[in-house]
């Protein structure tokens, strides 16, 4: 059992835990503040207080939940007095469509067939080009939309546990997830050439 | 269970600007029963919107696809440096 041969002090089971998350919680410590420097910092406090936490791990959450948890609280802490730390309390009551509106017609219909985004036949992913621009267009999310499709889309967490992590309703938890892949994908459509 | 054109014609069809507000809740199934045989009515007869579930499925792949930043050597011996210490 992990825990048990981390908390008997096994270097090869705490490697084995860095090896999984690591990047991981830099990835997701990058959404939440505004410097690469400061991300850094709380990864590394992440690290410490798992080191330290280990014995009051009560195993209510999964191990990872627990690990992204302290994440979220340092960076917060941490980035309280940085413009980029937002609270999440202030959640998107006002309506934000997915698509502009003037896409449109009046009947609710498309005006015109929406743009298309470049795929990849082989791979069925976007084209490459595209796929280059990903994180630039995360990167200009809102903080609260960046930390949910980064754990969701970017590390793969289903919703229940990035609602754990981040103290999100799963309503809320939807409405930014929506959100933020919405504007990633008005963010790619100009590099592809909107039609009509 | 009642046929589903019945409980259909209580609904107005779900038009195109409805469509995109509830693929997120579609890709993660999460769409009640009833809103779903809308959805796919509706997808089974718009090629825009089937277009545009098809890019979106596609941008939650790519996002999955975008590689880790790589590991940092330095902070992973600090790292385990810090486990020696704290409960070797």
């Amino acid at each position: 059992m992990l825990l048990e041969r981390l908390r008997a002090g096994d270097e090869q089971a705490f490697a084995a835990l860095v090896s999984e998350h690591d990047g991981a919680l830099r990835r997701v410590a990058r959404s939440l503040v505004r410097t690469q420097a400061l991300a850094d910092d709380v990864v590394q406090e992440t690290w410490v207080s798992v080191i330290r936490g280990l014995d009051g791990f009560e195993g209510r959450s999964s191990l990872r939940t627990w690990i992204f948890r302290i994440l979220v609280n340092r960076a917060r802490t941490r980035g309280a007095r940085e413009a980029r730390s937002v609270p999440f309390s202030s959640l998107t009551s006002e309506e934000e469509p997915a698509v502009d509106p003037s896409a449109f017609a009046r009947d609710g219909r498309w005006a015109s067939a929406p743009a298309r985004l470049d795929a990849d036949p082989e791979s069925g992913l976007l084209s490459a080009e595209l796929r280059a621009h990903l994180l630039q267009a995360v990167d200009q999310l809102s903080p609260d939309q960046r930390a949910v499709i980064t754990l969701r889309d970017l590390v793969g967490v289903p919703a229940e546990e990035v609602c754990e992590m981040l103290d999100l309703s799963e309503g809320n938890q939807r409405v930014l997830l929506h959100r933020a892949r919405a504007r990633v994908r008005a963010a790619l459509t100009p590099l592809v050439g909107v039609t009509g | 269970m009642r046929l589903p054109w019945r409980r259909h014609h209580k609904h107005d069809p779900l038009v195109c600007r409805e469509f995109v507000e509830l693929v997120t809740d579609y890709l993660d199934g999460t769409l009640p029963e009833s809103e779903r045989v809308r959805f796919e009515a509706h997808l089974a007869e718009c090629d825009g919107c089937a277009g545009y579930l098809e890019d979106m499925r596609r941008l939650v792949g790519s996002l999955h696809e975008v590689p880790e930043p790589p590991p940092d050597e330095a902070t992973r011996e600090a790292l385990l440096s810090a486990f020696r210490d704290l409960r070797g």
